[in-house]
């Protein structure tokens, strides 16, 4: 039993706020699915199947169900792993669609950290059998990135100029996007002589923090080929933890490393065949970590891979986030899955800017990093192709 | 900068970690290890996350240990370095490497034990250059 095939993302929308002074985080949702209807020439009425993480709002999907009006559910889930999520739930509703548990799944992310200067923190922490051993040490985002840094930096000899290579790619590309929040193109040299965050981060190596959301549209085959965009069809999803072990502790890994493989598998293709990336990009070092997981290099080899340009579109070879990334476009609920998979669908539609749109491109990835990257993180893959 | 002038959040303490967060507070550090797989583990549970066995059983640790990586937290108010340090024992534990000059923090840098306290809660295990 596979998924290739069996499902298509015909709609998605990327909220343009990047401050929502004047909207609620229900209100956000709630656009980002009409954006994606509208995408996709569906209304809420068609909808059947709802997934949502821990950024919306209430009781798991009921609550957000219930303001949108969703009266036609007969699936849905909260499936929690942090910025990941929406990348899961794109894959499960994929299987729920192949197994006929509803036909038309719509998936949503919004959140205002900006706004609200929330702290980024794991939800449902109380109780929480691990963070009693970490909080109390400070063990924040940016520290928790910085530790796999300093890890990396160690065991392979990456430098932070390879690092800073991630930021300037990311800030080519965001050039082209009106709403990025930092648009200006970036040197190796203005990562290295920015203020400095959490050793060895600085800031620029840190996505932006921005209110915000998105939404997809999953359907089956019928459906798409009723409709008038662009088919986008599914090819390989998959996911996996990465847990500490007990104290048998090793950083450098992500999920990708179990994720990517079985979405590879199931996508029958190799990273030879793939024509664009979106990865993840809370810090320049999760692409480089994530990008090693996923077998576009060597472990240890993803600081030598990212350097000199190799993530610009038409200048490298793998072409990444062309919408500017977590890094310098937008990271709305402190989550970048959702943003991720919304840039490989304009890339497999042609419809990227046209400074950034990567040539027949035909099968993309999108890859996500949830949670804490040097403690607990869910990873997911989605392998894409245009039909 | 002394860790004095950073205050620290008090753990919560479960029926289950109660034991730990006493020794920390008593100057000693606990490890739990399995007496059927023979692996020590950090945090400590119950069971053993490795073979399952409900057989753990708390064991003093040497406090002796190496860095296994860092992060100096620069824009805190107090900077502080947060790091994993792997265990004589064999466990990495999420730690603070504290009372030290953070430039000089490399990977691999033997430290030991050191216990700071808590705002209205047990002492933290953390430790220093050895």
């Amino acid at each position: 039993m596979s998924i290739n095939g069996k499902a298509y993302i015909v709609g998605a929308f990327e909220h343009p706020t990047r401050k929502a002074e004047d909207k609620s985080i229900p209100q956000l949702h709630a656009e980002c699915a009409r954006g994606a209807l509208e995408d996709a020439g569906l209304t809420f009425d068609d909808i059947d199947g709802y997934f949502c993480a821990g950024d919306a709002p209430g009781l798991g999907p009921l609550s957000m169900a219930d303001y949108m009006g969703l009266r036609k559910l007969r699936h849905f889930d909260s499936t929690e792993c942090g910025g990941s999520a929406p990348i899961v739930h794109v894959g499960h509703a994929a299987e729920a669609i192949a197994m006929g548990k509803c036909d038309i799944a719509l998936v949503t992310l919004s959140g205002r950290p900006r706004t609200l200067a929330m702290p980024r923190t794991m939800p449902n922490s109380i109780h929480c059998p691990d963070i009693p051993f970490e909080g109390p040490y400070g063990a924040v985002t940016a520290p928790v990135y910085g530790l796999v840094a300093t890890r990396h930096m160690h065991e392979f000899g990456t430098t932070r100029e390879q690092m800073a290579w991630v930021k300037v790619a990311a800030s080519h590309h965001a050039q082209h996007n009106p709403f990025a929040m930092l648009p200006k193109v970036v040197t190796v040299e203005d990562v290295l002589n920015s203020p400095p965050v959490a050793s060895p981060l600085n800031r620029l190596d840190c996505c932006v923090i921005s209110d915000g959301g998105g939404a997809v549209i999953v359907t089956k085959p019928e459906i798409a080929r009723s409709l008038k965009r662009p088919k986008v069809k599914i090819l390989g999803a998959a996911e996996s933890p990465k847990l500490q072990n007990g104290g048998d502790v090793d950083i450098t890994h992500t999920g990708a490393r179990w994720s990517g493989p079985r979405a590879f598998a199931e996508a029958k293709v190799t990273q030879k065949d793939i024509k664009y990336v979106s990865i993840y990009d809370s810090f320049t070092i999760t692409v480089i970590v994530t990008l090693e997981d996923l077998g576009f290099c060597e472990k240890g080899q993803g600081g030598k891979f990212v350097a000199d340009g190799n993530l610009i579109s038409g200048v490298g070879k793998l072409p990444f986030n062309t919408d500017g990334g977590g890094l310098c476009n937008n990271h709305p609920a402190s989550r970048g899955g959702m943003t991720k998979i919304i840039e490989a669908v304009r890339q497999l539609r042609g419809e990227a800017h046209p400074a950034v749109q990567v040539k027949n491109c035909d099968i993309a990835l999108a890859h996500g990093t949830g949670g804490f990257i040097a403690t607990r993180t869910g990873g997911a893959t989605l392998i894409m192709e245009r039909e | 900068m002394t860790t004095a002038e950073r205050k620290l959040a008090a753990p919560e303490v479960t029926v289950e970690t109660k034991p730990y967060w006493d020794a920390a507070t008593e100057g000693k550090l606990l490890v739990k290890k399995c007496n059927d797989c023979g692996k020590s583990h950090h945090y400590p549970r119950a069971a053993c996350p490795f073979c399952y066995s409900l057989k753990t059983e708390w064991q003093t640790a040497s406090g002796k240990g190496t860095v296994y990586s860092f992060s100096v937290l620069h824009g805190a108010p107090v900077p502080y370095a947060l790091a994993y340090v792997t265990l004589a024992e064999g466990p990495t534990m999420m730690t603070n490497i504290v009372d030290c000059d953070f430039k000089a923090l490399k990977v691999g840098t033997p430290v030991k034990v050191v216990f700071k306290p808590t705002v209205d809660g047990p002492a933290l295990p953390m430790f220093t250059p050895a």
